[in-house]
């Protein structure tokens, strides 16, 4: 039964008022550097493969699909994004709202609007910038910018390198860290430990009094990023935080067809082996791969998570105007 | 919702919850004991694990502790459950409790009564927390009138109740009280603070 007060936005009126004058200083910037505005589809015949990523599934039935249609809701819209670029689009921007099963807490809600770009001829460092002056044209005061390799930040904290310690390592640093209920945990791999470590005990003390960037990934959490190819290979991928949350993801994008075939392909096999459903590769983006698209670097930036930030909210729920309970 | 208890065998299968299904007051089994979920955070970096970071409370020690789940794991349910019932006597090793519509009676230990003990007065009636049947917490009510069993007589007339005096009641608890009020007087008290609230009015 619906509480009373359930019709009731779960944002408070001056958040909203804050979105939308965030939405606008975004436009203008992206109108003042000449960044073009897309619009791709919400639903998709392809999903995600990524298996830490659950797409949610629709379907339409009608004219153009008299059998039915199944259809995802996208996570993110970049593989239509990357068509545009190989299609000639130029430099493009887009704020939508995106879709992820299982993903509901005090900074997640199943439903979430996602500003996502495209630079073909900036490289992620470069992007990286970028992303630094974006956000500082919305925060009150500018806020200082730090740098730091994964590895880097590993070592600092930690005291191991996250591209060489073995699993048994880093379950062992969880256990003595104090990450309470580690030695039970049944993680499977070494990124998964990675992520236990990474979001537990280092992500919290990011952003602490502005922007902190964090690059050069794991290569086995390489998502679309190309893989530099060095002694160590890493992922050309980017994250920034804020206030120790997760605001935006970047890559230097991957543009070979044949290994962003080979990856989709290795993820569904991943999440056949986990039990998670196969989904559809995106053909069309690997038919856009092979045509030619641009070098380019990407970025999604979670537009609530930079809302809580703006407006000083600890919980997603009162940032998104109706979230799921109230949806 | 729980799982279901008999699977189609018709044999008992522990009740479990998934992580999906966590939320503050949920009642799980870890290590062993009956913990109350006070607080559930769900993890996930963006192209990540997902886990959820708990704090429990072990209902049987009552300490809080924090624990790490990964999303999607199934945890043991616990049959623990919260009702009023009347206390009835100790016989100097348990505590003997009775539900009141049942009329079933239950003993509990030192380590369920535990503090609550000092409070307990027969026939007031407790929130008592049962595990699998049997006790683990009791609570006395908020509010006991109990009768001064001992307290320094002198001072009469003073009433201005600066700093009061200790005084022990019936149960065998000392609260301060203030310095007007006597031997075999009945008093209300707070058993949360453990202060004297007033006199209590006669019936």
């Amino acid at each position: 039964m619906a509480a009373s007060d359930e019709w009731q936005p779960s944002a408070a009126v001056e958040t909203i008022r804050a979105r939308a004058e965030m939405l606008e200083g975004i436009r203008r910037f992206f109108r003042r550097i000449g960044v073009l505005e897309v619009e791709t589809p919400v639903c998709s015949r392809y999903a995600a493969t990524d298996p830490a990523i659950e797409s949610i599934r629709t379907r339409y039935r009608g004219p153009g699909a008299a059998q039915g249609l199944d259809l995802y809701l996208h996570t993110s819209p970049e593989f239509p994004m990357k068509r545009l670029l190989a299609a000639g689009s130029g430099p493009i921007y887009q704020i939508c709202k995106v879709f992820r099963d299982g993903e509901y807490g005090s900074r997640h809600n199943p439903e979430f609007s996602l500003l996502e770009w495209y630079r073909p001829g900036l490289d992620y460092h470069q992007l990286m910038q970028e992303v630094a002056q974006l956000v500082n044209g919305l925060t009150a005061q500018p806020l200082p910018v730090e740098r730091f390799s994964y590895a880097a930040l590993f070592e600092h904290y930690l005291g191991l390198n996250p591209h060489l310690a073995s699993q048994a390592r880093l379950r062992q640093c969880a256990i003595t860290q104090g990450v309470s209920g580690a030695d039970q945990l049944a993680i499977e791999d070494r990124d998964g430990w990675l992520d236990l470590l990474m979001s537990h005990l280092i992500e919290p003390r990011l952003g602490r009094g502005g922007m902190t960037f964090v690059y050069d990934y794991p290569a086995s959490q390489a998502a679309l990023a190309r893989v530099r190819e060095e002694a160590t290979p890493v992922a050309e991928r980017f994250e920034l935080y804020i206030q120790g949350i997760e605001i935006a993801n970047g890559f230097q994008e991957l543009t070979s067809a044949e290994q962003q075939r080979r990856r989709f392909t290795d993820e569904n096999h991943r999440r056949q082996q986990t039990g998670q459903s196969r989904v559809p590769i995106d053909e069309t983006l690997l038919a856009a791969l092979a045509a030619g698209m641009p070098e380019c670097s990407g970025v999604a930036l979670g537009l609530d998570r930079l809302l809580m930030v703006l407006t000083g909210t600890a919980d997603i729920r009162r940032v998104v105007t109706f979230d799921l309970s109230r949806a | 919702m729980m799982c279901a208890a008999i699977d189609m065998l018709g044999e008992d299968v522990m009740a479990s919850y998934s992580t999906n299904e966590f939320k503050g007051g949920l009642k799980i089994m870890l290590d062993g004991d009956p913990c109350s979920i006070i607080e559930n955070e769900f993890v996930k970096p963006g192209k990540g694990q997902a886990f959820n970071r708990v704090k429990i409370r072990n209902l049987k020690t009552g300490r809080v502790l924090e624990k790490t789940f990964k999303s999607g794991e199934s945890v043991e349910a616990a049959d623990v459950h919260e009702t009023e019932m009347q206390y009835l006597y100790t016989d100097g090793e348990f505590w003997h409790f009775m539900d009141p519509q049942s009329f079933e009676q239950v003993s509990a230990d030192q380590a369920a009564v535990a503090e609550s003990a000092k409070w307990l007065k027969e026939e007031d009636v407790c929130l008592v927390t049962l595990w699998n049947g049997a006790p683990i917490i009791v609570e006395p009510p908020k509010f006991v009138i109990l009768n001064i069993s001992d307290t320094d007589p002198g001072l009469k007339g003073d009433t201005s109740g600066s700093g009061g005096k200790p005084a022990t009641l019936e149960t065998g608890a000392v609260v301060r009280v203030p310095l007007f009020v006597q031997i075999g007087e009945a008093i209300k008290v707070d058993t949360r603070s453990g202060e004297y609230v007033s006199r209590a009015k006669e019936d």
